[in-house]
C-alpha cells in the first residue's frame, strides 16, 4: 500500500491541480505551478494543453523541466513557436484560459511582486523579476496564483507591483484584460476576491488548518467568507502520480 | 564609437541599411576582437537553449568593458560577465538562475555595487521581445498591452504610452532594442554562411536582424542546410557578419539534437557564484586559464555534454 499521510505542500500542488479543468490552454510557469499543471495533465485532464514561455505549445513532458526552456518541453511538444509569438499572437490575442503564477509578495487584491523586497533603487532583496508574468496576469482568461502561506509573502501591500491583480485599490483592473486572479492556492487553503471589493477571502481551508493559522499567516486583517470550507484531502492515485513525476525528475535532473 | 572590423552597411535616416555582403568564417578570437568594442550594446541572445557561452568566455578573455548587455534572462552568461567585470549596464527582463535561484554575481552588482556599480534596465519577456522586434522591423517602437497599473513602467524610461489612433485605447510603447553586436549559437551553418537553427530559437532571428552586426557560432559547418524539426529557422548568410565554428559552444546550455543541457552544471553554478573568490577562481580556472573554447570543453570534460536525441522521424 502506498503511503497516504502528505505534506501541506503536496495538498497545495494537488488542490492547484484540481482547478485545471480537461482541455483547457494553461500558460505554465517554472516550479509549483509547473508541478500542478503537470499532475493534472496526468490525472484527471489528460487533454489539457500546456504552453511555456519559451515557446512550447502542447508540451507533454514525462519529466518535469528545471527551466523554462529545457530540452524534454520542446521535443515533446505539438509545436514550437519564436518567443515575440507566443506573447502576441497566442497569450496577448487571448487563447489562454488559465495563467498559472507565483511570486516573492502578493497583496490583498492580488497584486505580485517578484521585482525586489524594499525601494527598487536600494533594495534590500534584488529578484529575478517580471518573466512572462505582468502579461499572463493580464491577458490570460483567469489566473491561479500558487505560494505558500507566510506573513512576510502575505502583505497588505506589496513592495513593487511587478503583475497586476486588481490595482492597488482594487479598482485598477483594465475592463479590457482578463478576469484576474480567481484563485489563490496555499499550503493552508484557499483565498478568493471578493464579487464586489475584489480584496482576497479566505474561502477554503486544507483539512486540519484552523482559520486563525492563515489569519496569522497573513500581514492584513484577513476576511473570512460566512462558510469556509474544507478542500478534499488527495486520494492515493493523485499522491502516486505526483510522486513518481517528482522522482523522475529528480533522477533526471542528477544526470 | 565604431569598433575596428565594423562599417558593413550605412545609415539612412533612422533605417540601418546592410550591404548584401555574405558572413565571413573566422575564429572566435578574431569575431570577437573585431566586431566587439568597448562600450557597445551587445546582445547575446538564446532563451535557455543556444545560449552563447563560448562567445561570452571570449569577451572576458579578452577583457571587454563598459558593456551595455541585453538578454530576456540573463542567465549564467551574463553572471560570469559580470561578475568578470565587463558590463556597465543590463537590460533584461527576468534575472534568475532557471529553476535553480538568484544569479549571485548580478545580486552582488545590484546590491552591493561589486565589482563595481552597474545600471540596469528592466522589463518583461513581452516587452523585450517587442523591443527586439522592432528592432529587426526597423521601427522606431514595438505596441503591447500589458505594463499598465504596474510599477515597471516608473522605472524603465524605454516604456511610455500611447492611444491607439483608431480606437483611442491606452497602449504600452517599448523603444525598439537595435543592438551593436547580436551574438548567437546555432546548430549548423553551411558553407555559404546561411545559419539553420531549430527547437527552442527565442528572439535570435530578431536579435540579428536588428543589430548593426553580428556573431554567429555553430555546432557545424555543412554541405547543405537540413531542416530538421517542425520549427526551423534560417538567417541567409547577407544578415550576418561572422560565422564561428565553435562545437558545443553553448555549454552549459544545450543545441538540440548535439546535446542535452548541463542542468547540474546550472546546480552546481549555485555555489560557485555565491561567494566572490570562488567565482574569481572558477573564471581564473576554466575561462582566463584556457586559450579558447576547445580548452574549456577539455577543462569541463568530456562526459558533460552527452548527445541529444533527435525526434523521433
Amino acid at each position: 500500500m502506498p503511503d497516504t499521510t502528505y505534506t501541506a505542500d503536496e495538498m497545495m500542488t494537488v488542490t492547484a491541480s484540481r482547478h485545471l479543468a480537461d482541455g483547457a490552454v494553461c500558460f505554465v510557469g517554472i516550479g509549483l505551478p509547473s508541478e500542478a499543471a503537470n499532475l493534472a495533465r496526468l490525472t484527471h485532464a489528460p487533454n489539457l494543453v500546456l504552453i511555456y514561455e519559451s515557446g512550447t505549445i502542447g508540451t507533454r513532458p514525462l519529466t518535469l523541466p528545471l527551466s523554462i526552456g529545457d530540452d524534454e518541453l520542446a521535443m515533446t511538444a505539438l509545436s514550437v513557436v519564436s518567443v515575440p509569438e507566443i506573447f502576441a499572437y497566442w497569450l496577448q490575442a487571448g487563447r489562454i484560459d488559465v495563467g498559472f503564477l507565483s511570486a516573492a509578495q502578493i497583496d490583498r487584491f492580488g497584486n505580485l511582486n517578484s521585482t525586489v523586497i524594499g525601494p527598487y533603487e536600494r533594495p534590500q532583496v534584488r529578484l529575478p523579476g517580471a518573466g512572462g508574468a505582468p502579461e499572463i496576469a493580464a491577458a490570460a482568461g483567469q489566473v491561479l496564483v500558487m505560494l505558500r502561506q507566510k506573513k512576510r509573502m502575505f502583505v497588505g501591500t506589496v513592495d513593487f507591483v511587478t503583475s497586476v491583480g486588481f490595482g492597488r485599490d482594487g479598482t485598477g483592473r483594465p475592463a479590457s484584460w482578463g478576469a484576474g486572479p480567481t484563485a489563490v492556492i496555499t499550503d493552508l487553503g484557499i483565498l478568493r476576491p471578493d464579487p464586489a471589493t475584489h480584496e482576497l477571502t479566505l474561502t477554503a481551508v486544507h483539512p486540519g488548518v484552523e482559520v486563525e493559522q492563515v489569519r496569522n499567516e497573513t500581514d492584513w486583517n484577513l476576511r473570512v467568507a460566512p462558510e469556509v470550507e474544507v478542500t478534499e484531502q488527495p486520494t492515493t492515485d493523485e499522491l502516486v502520480v505526483l510522486r513518481e513525476l517528482k522522482q523522475r525528475t529528480e533522477e533526471a535532473h542528477r544526470r | 564609437m565604431a569598433p575596428p572590423g565594423a562599417g558593413r552597411g550605412s545609415e539612412v535616416g533612422s533605417v540601418w541599411h546592410t550591404d548584401a555582403v555574405l558572413a565571413q568564417f573566422t575564429t572566435l578570437r578574431e569575431a570577437v576582437a573585431d566586431l566587439i568594442g568597448d562600450g557597445d550594446t551587445v546582445a547575446m541572445e538564446g532563451f535557455t537553449h543556444l545560449i552563447p557561452f563560448a562567445a561570452g568566455h571570449e569577451v572576458i578573455r579578452q577583457e571587454k568593458r563598459d558593456l551595455v548587455v541585453s538578454r530576456l534572462t540573463p542567465d549564467v552568461i551574463y553572471d560570469q560577465m559580470i561578475g568578470a567585470g565587463c558590463v556597465r549596464k543590463v537590460i533584461f527582463s527576468w534575472g534568475g538562475n532557471p529553476g535553480v535561484g538568484s544569479l549571485h554575481r548580478l545580486r552582488d552588482a545590484v546590491e552591493n555595487g561589486y565589482p563595481h556599480p552597474i545600471e540596469i534596465e528592466e522589463h518583461s519577456h513581452a516587452g523585450m521581445a517587442a523591443r527586439y522586434a522592432a528592432g529587426a522591423a526597423g521601427l522606431p517602437f514595438g505596441v503591447l498591452r500589458a505594463y499598465a497599473g504596474t510599477d515597471l513602467a516608473a522605472h524603465t524610461s524605454t516604456i511610455r504610452t500611447l492611444a491607439c489612433p483608431f480606437t483611442g485605447e491606452e497602449l504600452a510603447a517599448v523603444a525598439a532594442l537595435s543592438p551593436d553586436v547580436a551574438v548567437i549559437h546555432a546548430q549548423q551553418a553551411d558553407r555559404a554562411g546561411n545559419i539553420g537553427m531549430w527547437g527552442i530559437t527565442g528572439v535570435q532571428k530578431e536579435a540579428v536582424l536588428g543589430a548593426r552586426r553580428s556573431i554567429v557560432t555553430v555546432e557545424e559547418v555543412v554541405e547543405e542546410l537540413v531542416p530538421l524539426g517542425s520549427n526551423f529557422v534560417v538567417l541567409p548568410s547577407w544578415t550576418v557578419t561572422a560565422v564561428a565554428h565553435v562545437p558545443h559552444g553553448c555549454h552549459p546550455s544545450y543545441a538540440l539534437g548535439f546535446s542535452t543541457r548541463d542542468n547540474r552544471f546550472y546546480v552546481e553554478w549555485d555555489e560557485i557564484s555565491r561567494d566572490r573568490a570562488t567565482f574569481d577562481e572558477w573564471i581564473d580556472q576554466y575561462v582566463n586559464g584556457v586559450d579558447d573554447h576547445a580548452g574549456y570543453l577539455r577543462m569541463v570534460g568530456e562526459s558533460r555534454f552527452e548527445p541529444g536525441h533527435l525526434r523521433d522521424g
